[in-house]
């Protein structure tokens, strides 16, 4: 346990000390969202129809601009090497960075939805919803990336590998978080979708670090 | 106690070395020698139990490394090429952590004190991305002052060292196999250790992987 808090203080810590990596998430998911409002000119009602995708997809790419690094500085350093001799468990060790990395690029997302979603005139409630899809649906983002970039680990040009690999994993996430908001403006309550995706939430916190793990010790023999 | 028997290593479809066989009881050191790309970190990576090796087997305590591998991992303290530096964290922080994910959190007074000891007084909290090559190698090697592990394998410990860390690395080295502890390193120069050791050479083998085919070596 000790070095499960260890990592997540060690990742903190490094995030706090280069900021601008966070900013860069947060400011490009503000920007995009941003865009469409603009593009689209101001019908509230087209606006309110396309915001619940236009905030989830967003959120999705925002995610991805940070995931291949969560593992490739450890990688290069011999950090990870360190964390499988460790005796506390590899997947434990990785559930510590999944979470560090969550509470660095998904949280800050979660508390600027709000904001940026006034843009699309969605109601208090619209955004309520939204904030908690948003709270459900982030860590599993974080979740599958971890595996993907896992697997991409010190292979050449892995960036773009990474996002054809992840991206079509994010698709349930994004159909129930979407949805979830959609459901609810159109009166037919979220509360269904929010439980799936609370459901592949709970799936990703037990499977994900195992497989996350079993692709990091291939890369490290 | 270590002991290794048959041990052999493929890159490819080449065979770095084979039939390596290798002992370390307590206090005792091995020091691996060979040539640039004769395999000594695949040796001691194999030996750490970071790769698997593709022939022979590994004992710890007596027992296969397949069911010692926790009580190993747990008694081990690996210092590869790669040092675990993080450039920007400091070099107290880098000692705490790294001894937090080796499952020994220190606490700041001790970690201060190993860092003073390796000659890094007045710079425990700079960021390790200001210090030298050799002070990197110093606070990597700040580890081995406040560990308990049993068995060290340390890839090229006295690189970028200069010579008044070289003699205190040896020094920690004594003490090591003074109080019982094992020691595995590679080094290209000649260190004097006390206490009883071996050297292993490593020479480059140049047979063929056993059912590989054979490849013609230009004159």
């Amino acid at each position: 346990m000790n070095a499960f808090i260890a990592i997540v203080r060690r990742d903190l810590l490094l995030a706090a000390r280069r900021k601008s990596e966070v900013f860069t998430a947060l400011f490009f998911f503000m920007i995009v969202v941003s865009l469409f409002p603009l593009g689209i000119g101001p019908e509230t009602a087209m606006l309110r129809r396309i915001a619940p995708g236009v905030l989830w997809v967003a959120a999705l790419l925002a995610a991805m601009l940070s995931l291949n690094r969560l593992f490739a500085a450890d990688h290069q350093d011999g950090t990870l090497e360190q964390m499988s001799l460790s005796p506390t468990p590899l997947a434990v060790l990785v559930s510590g960075k999944v979470l560090a990395h969550w509470l660095t690029s998904g949280l800050p997302l979660v508390l600027l939805a709000p904001v940026i979603g006034l843009q699309f005139d969605l109601s208090a409630r619209a955004l309520g919803v939204l904030m908690i899809s948003l709270l459900l649906g982030t860590p599993v983002l974080s979740l599958i990336g971890a595996i993907g970039a896992a697997l991409t680990l010190g292979v050449r040009g892995g960036g773009v590998l990474l996002s054809l690999l992840v991206l079509p994993l994010y698709i349930p996430a994004l159909i129930f978080g979407a949805g979830a908001v959609e459901a609810d403006v159109a009166g037919l309550g979220a509360g269904g979708h929010l439980s799936l995706l609370g459901a592949l939430l709970a799936l990703g916190v037990f499977f994900a670090p195992w497989a996350a793990t079993a692709a990091l010790r291939i890369a490290l023999e | 106690m270590l002991r290794a028997h048959g041990l052999a290593c493929d890159r490819g479809d080449r065979r770095l070395f084979s039939a390596v066989d290798l002992c370390v009881s307590p206090g005792e050191w091995l020091q691996v020698e060979g040539a640039n790309g004769a395999g000594k970190t695949s040796l001691l990576r194999m030996l750490a139990g970071l790769s698997p090796a593709a022939d022979g087997h590994i004992e710890w305590d007596g027992r296969p490394m397949g069911e010692a591998r926790d009580d190993y991992h747990a008694r081990l303290l690996y210092l590869g090429h790669a040092a675990a530096i993080k450039e920007d964290l400091s070099a107290l922080e880098n000692l705490q952590t790294a001894a937090a994910i080796a499952g020994r959190p220190l606490d700041e007074a001790t970690a201060l004190a190993a860092l003073r000891r390796i000659g890094l007084k007045g710079r425990e909290d700079l960021p390790a991305r200001v210090l030298s090559q050799g002070q990197k190698r110093r606070v990597a090697l700040a580890r081995l002052l406040c560990s308990q592990a049993r068995l060290w394998i340390l890839d090229e410990p006295f690189v970028a060292l200069d010579v008044a860390a070289v003699t205190q690395l040896c020094g920690i080295l004594d003490e090591h196999l003074a109080r019982g502890g094992m020691l595995i390193f590679t080094s290209h120069q000649a260190v004097q250790l006390a206490g009883s050791g071996a050297t292993l050479k490593l020479s480059a083998s140049t047979h063929p992987r056993a059912g590989a085919e054979p490849r013609e070596v230009a004159a």
